[in-house]
């Protein structure tokens, strides 16, 4: 079939495998003279290895620990701060010290109750507070500053009628990738083959090269079907890859390890909980004089891929409003728990969150209706952004506002739901609003520098042409989308375009899938080279077309100062939230949910739709169902139902709309679409919440115990 | 030595009475549509039918399924139901990941051959016991809703 319109929707590639369940995850594969490793982890968040005492060991079963390891003894992501075993300090409980190898997993596990590791126990950190009272004796993994100067900012608040504060609190959110995470290290006498569950090939690949010494030809990195990422496979697979491939070194045989749902939520990384200060300066109509933002964010134990979380939690603290003098500030603070990393929106969900929050709590003091409030501060195409780069492209937001008013009949709504709440004393009613934008790609200089992303297509003697990229299907659908650019250019039929799951000895390096860059970057540079092949094309003989990211360069980034394009384009999105609030159990009850998107152009409807409900599923728990909580450094969900993802009865059907407004620099004028839908949920839900119950709150989740408890202080003050 | 119906054939084994069905199914029998999600039936991943119903197999000590008929994923492939179900959840794109999808197949065939012609709330509560993060459920309802119609009859 011909692809005639890009966004028509066709078969996904990866169907008939993954409904027929015979698709193997990395649980299905078994190679020969496999065996599994289990991990010794730390008990105690903080302290010194003093002496490590194993059990005897049957033949067959074997440790592997930080002696094994040929190179430097790190998972390198971005600094040298994470062992791949711990050598003679532990930083959080669940770190891993030593792995256990052999046969039978029951064996393993029984083994490793007999292991006994004596340490001498240091006062640890264990919370945000904590690290934020002690920010001057306690690390700060990362921080930075940028905006107006405090001294002119001063000089408005002397001027100003009044001086708001708020202090907002954002919790941990864990990915729940229904395949927990798996890896396996293939040993050859030449070569180790890694593959699992992942998002990032080549990062996986730096890691390995690091971590055993080697020659870029004796390691390699291949993607298994990957059972969810949503950023939860970014960073951590590394560390994995890193276990499995000097484990199978070490024992000479091919060595698995797969997480059971507990170890995976228990130690693998999560979303960043933030505090987030706000400062704002008003006039006496309750109209915005200036901001100031500080926000920080609990790193745990390493900063991993933190500071470039805090780069885009800063990059996005002013949501979208022009907002007159502008100052923020942000730290990652160091604390004795689990590292956290990348989750779907990479530090933008927090800011996001606090600032509709924030926004939404000044309308009320202007007396204005919230939305209205905000469209006054709405960017604008050819406006600056914080960092003084530049909206360039045209902004669509006041257009979908105007829409998703009148499909959701809002107004109507909210004066019916006020008539309505008089008269039911248990059960409200409400109705909110998030106004979102997502920066596309690589924040920063990342692309230019970093990443210089190459794909390759390949056509072979008999035309079939295939996708040579590191990219990963995690389910978001790039087997289906990427094929159809390439088919589209081509004008071949889509099901004749080939996209194995990559392999990093066949494939170039085209970056990590993350930070909504695949369509927009990585399908660029595929269209580019499909445009190249077509004119090039000879029937019956092999080509090769490989092509190179190239920097429109804009206003350039400097990480320094904190200033420049940050993205090269925006992704932006709507959305309206009812709720209904029960005020005797505190549960909260999803109505409808209404969403208007912009992502430039859609490559594919139906995947579209696929992103947008799962996202806003994702964005909506985050902000009143899913909550994760430590104590004493340990995390304390350890299952499923503990922590409370949506099931089918906590979501409604979802209203959505895209709008086209094409991207000159993307395939076909698509931009990033992944992590935006996820970004509107939390922020719509929470200001539904609030118009319900008339009241304001300063923290996500609002779980029933928030709202039971703020329902009793409103009692209390009323008196 | 432990004798049920597995797929429609007579089957027996050694493994230990203690053992996890889903276990036995996944390393013995080598049927990997089976998946595990969570280990303590939260998320459906491993849903099989015993005797018809609906069952998380990580639950099940194989001890208890003598002479049970048990059906994976793989032993309703060839059925006409298993084919609508493949065409719906296409066409309603239900389906990313896919780690969930064969558990969520076999929650809506259990759905459907108790009950053809399901309201959106049926479903909804059908497939309550599987758990799914990509989709947010709405393109999987829609792909039974789909079903239960291009279906009817056939349940």
């Amino acid at each position: 079939m011909n692809l005639k319109n890009i966004s028509t929707s066709v078969p996904k590639k990866d169907h008939k495998g993954k409904v027929s369940g015979q698709l193997p995850y990395i649980s299905d594969v078994k190679v020969e003279n496999m065996v599994y490793g289990v991990l010794y982890r730390s008990p105690i968040a903080y302290g010194k290895i003093i002496s490590i005492q194993l059990p005897t060991l049957p033949e067959g079963y074997e440790a592997v620990g930080a002696e094994h390891i040929p190179g430097p003894n790190y998972v390198k992501i971005i600094k040298e701060d994470q062992p791949i075993f711990a050598n003679e300090w532990v930083n959080y409980i669940g770190e891993p010290i030593l792995m256990l190898t052999g046969k039978d997993l029951d064996i393993l596990y029984s083994l490793l109750n007999e292991v006994k590791v004596e340490f001498e126990e240091h006062q640890a950190i264990y919370t945000l507070d904590e690290a934020i009272k002690q920010k001057s004796v306690s690390s700060v993994l990362a921080n930075y500053e940028f905006g107006e100067s405090l001294e002119n900012i001063s000089a408005i608040e002397q001027g100003a009628h009044q001086i708001i504060e708020e202090e907002y609190d954002t919790g941990y959110q864990e990915h729940v990738y229904l395949e927990p995470q798996g890896m396996l290290a293939v040993y050859k006498d030449d070569e180790i083959i890694v593959q699992g569950s992942m998002q990032c090939l080549y990062y996986i690949k730096n890691a390995l090269l690091s971590a055993l010494a080697c020659g870029d030809d004796e390691v390699r990195v291949v993607q298994s079907p990957t059972g969810g990422g949503f950023g939860g496979k970014e960073d951590y697979p590394s560390m994995m890859a890193c276990h499995v491939a000097v484990a199978a070194r070490a024992v000479k045989k091919s060595v698995m390890l797969v997480f059971d749902r507990s170890e995976d939520m228990l130690v693998t990384t999560k979303r960043h909980p933030a505090k987030l200060k706000y400062r704002t300066a008003l006039d006496k109509e309750g109209n915005i004089l200036s901001m100031c933002v500080d926000i920080f964010l609990d790193g745990g134990a390493n900063v991993g891929l933190s500071s470039v979380v805090l780069q885009r939690a800063l990059i996005n603290s002013a949501g979208v409003y022009k907002i007159p003098h502008f100052h923020a500030k942000g730290y990652v603070l160091k604390t004795n728990t689990v590292p956290n990393g990348a989750f779907r929106g990479f530090g933008a969900p927090q800011s996001f969150a606090g600032i509709e929050s924030h926004i939404g709590h000044l309308s009320k003091l202007a007396k204005i209706d919230p939305l209205e409030y905000k469209r006054k501060y709405l960017v604008k195409q050819g406006d600056p952004t914080i960092t003084k780069g530049k909206f360039r492209d045209p902004i669509l937001v006041e257009e979908m506002i105007e829409d998703v008013l009148n499909v959701s009949e809002y107004k109507k709504k909210k004066e019916d739901f006020q008539r309505l709440n008089q008269q039911n004393q248990r059960y409200k009613k409400g109705i909110g609003t998030s106004l979102f934008l997502h920066g596309c790609g690589f924040t920063g200089s990342g692309e230019r520098d970093h990443i210089k992303a190459t794909v390759k297509l390949v056509k072979s003697k008999d035309d079939q042409v295939s996708l040579k990229i590191s990219n990963s299907d995690m389910g978001q659908g790039i087997l289906t989308t990427l094929c159809k650019i390439v088919a589209k250019e081509l004008d071949l039929p889509f099901e004749d375009i080939l996209y194995p799951y990559p392999d990093t000895k066949e494939v170039p390096d085209s970056g990590p899938t993350v930070a909504s860059r695949t369509t927009m970057i990585v399908g660029k540079l595929l269209e580019r080279a499909a445009k190249k092949l077509k004119n090039q094309w000879q029937t019956g003989v092999e080509q090769e077309i490989v092509e190179h990211y190239v920097h429109r360069e804009m206003i350039p980034w400097d990480e320094k100062t904190f200033t420049g394009d940050a993205y090269p384009a925006y992704s932006w999105g709507v959305n309206i939230v009812e709720v209904e609030v029960d005020t005797l159990t505190g549960n909260i009850k999803l109505e409808k949910v209404y969403g208007n998107y912009e992502v430039g152009k859609v490559i594919d409807e139906r995947i579209m739709k696929g992103q947008i409900d799962g996202g806003l599923a994702q964005g909506l728990a985050y902000g009143y169902l899913e909550k994760m909580t430590s104590k004493q450094g340990r995390i304390q969900q350890k299952s499923i139902s503990d922590y409370g993802p949506p099931t089918s009865l906590d979501v409604v059907s979802i209203e959505s709309k895209v709008f086209d407004n094409p991207y000159a620099d993307g395939p076909y004028g698509a931009k990033g679409a992944g992590e935006l839908t996820l970004i509107g949920g939390a922020p719509a839900v929470q200001a539904a919440i609030e118009d319900a119950l008339q009241t304001s709150f300063q923290q996500i989740p609002i779980t029933p115990e928030v709202i039971i408890e703020s329902l009793w202080m409103k009692e209390g003050e009323e008196g | 030595m432990i004798k049920f119906t597995l797929n429609g054939r007579t089957v027996e084994t050694d493994a230990p009475a203690t053992a996890r069905l889903l276990d036995l199914l996944r390393d013995e029998f080598e049927l990997i549509g089976t998946k595990e999600g969570c280990g303590e039936g939260e998320c459906g991943a491993c849903s099989v039918f015993v005797n018809n119903l609906l069952q998380n197999s990580c639950l099940i000590p194989i001890g208890s399924i003598a002479g049970a008929d048990i059906q994976t994923i793989e032993g309703i492939i060839e059925t006409e139901q298993f084919k609508i179900l493949d065409e719906s959840y296409s066409i309603a794109g239900g389906v990313q990941c896919g780690y969930c999808i064969p558990g969520m197949i076999m929650a809506s065939a259990a759905l459907l051959s108790k009950n053809p012609h399901p309201s959106e709330d049926e479903i909804r509560e059908g497939i309550s016991g599987n758990l799914c993060r990509c989709t947010g459920y709405n393109m999987i309802v829609e792909a039974i809703n789909l079903a239960a119609k291009k279906g009817d009859g056939l349940w």
